[in-house]
């Protein structure tokens, strides 16, 4: 298994261990797709955390606003109609599992990575950019009719890291 | 004789959460507290006593480890135990956690029966001190 697979395998085992325990939702696997930073037209939530050490990188989050909602009501066992505080803290925390649950299953493999606190932002017509030409592996979770985007980028951040890179068959096809 | 347990995480969903499942125990709890940091935790810890505390590791301001470690630098407040609930599974953290004196860890995303099951073996030893 090289580094795309094992992340795109984590992304699955996390996102649906996550929504099943947390949210009480059966998701099916999501699609995987490498891509670049393009942005999302569907989205209105978008929620990012960094990932710092050997290998650095970024994961994301995004979605509809009505997703957010469904994702805080199902979370809190409240009534989200519209993004507020609440909604946008229950996609932060959203973020911080997935993505934290990634980062330790990562960490077996590269070594020890930190991981940032969330930053969610809510609006239309915005475009996100990540510095540096990393490709993102892109996973899309289908919920009843309307979908969730997570992303994640990594690569090597020191010397140390292309040691680390041995261990999987074709991981530097990840840093572009 | 009920459990009064502090709830320490920056997330206030995670807060609300922890309420909920703390409820759903069947444990004979009085009050939950919350705060958003350590900081805020130790300046609530000045007026309330607490059995429990229950803290996230990634914190803005003072995070999960340093409260620890002032609780268990602190004659008042060593003795109360302290649950780490996070998304670090990883040794580091964790390992850092218990070498300070985390009674133990919770990994999100978590269960009301995994954090009930924790509280119970931790809280009821202690409540026979």
């Amino acid at each position: 298994m090289n580094l795309k697979e094992f992340i795109v395998d984590s992304v699955n085992q996390s996102a649906l261990q996550v929504f099943s325990t947390m949210l009480g939702v059966e998701l099916a696997p999501g699609t995987a797709t490498f891509e670049d930073a393009k942005p999302d037209i569907n989205c209105e939530v978008f929620s990012l955390i960094g990932l710092a050490g050997s290998w650095a990188g970024s994961g994301s989050l995004s979605c509809s606003a009505a997703l957010a909602c469904r994702v805080c009501s199902n979370m809190l066992m409240t009534e989200a109609t519209a993004v507020n505080e609440e909604v946008l803290d229950a996609m932060a925390e959203l973020t911080n599992m997935i993505v934290g649950n990634v980062k330790t299953e990562l960490e077996s493999k590269l070594g020890p990575l930190g991981l940032s606190i969330p930053t969610v932002v809510y609006g239309r017509n915005f475009k996100t950019k990540t510095a540096g030409t990393t490709d993102w592996i892109s996973l899309r979770f289908d919920w009843d009719g309307d979908y969730l985007l997570v992303k994640l980028c990594l690569a090597p951040h020191d010397k140390d890291a292309h040691h680390r890179i041995d261990l999987f068959e074709g991981a530097d096809a990840l840093a572009v | 004789m009920e459990s009064h347990i502090l709830v320490v995480d920056d997330s206030a969903a995670i807060r609300k959460i922890l309420q909920r499942v703390l409820r759903q125990t069947g444990m004979v709890i009085g009050e939950i507290y919350e705060a958003g940091d350590g900081q805020e935790a130790l300046e609530l810890l000045k007026t309330k006593t607490v059995s429990l505390v229950l803290s996230d590791i990634n914190m803005p301001k003072m995070d999960g480890l340093q409260m620890l470690a002032a609780l268990k630098n602190s004659t008042v407040w060593r003795h109360i135990p302290v649950v780490m609930i996070t998304t670090e599974g990883g040794e580091t953290k964790v390992g850092e956690a218990v070498k300070l004196g985390a009674a133990g860890y919770v990994r999100k995303p978590f269960t009301a029966d995994q954090i009930k099951e924790k509280l119970v073996g931790i809280l009821e030893p202690a409540m026979q001190l």
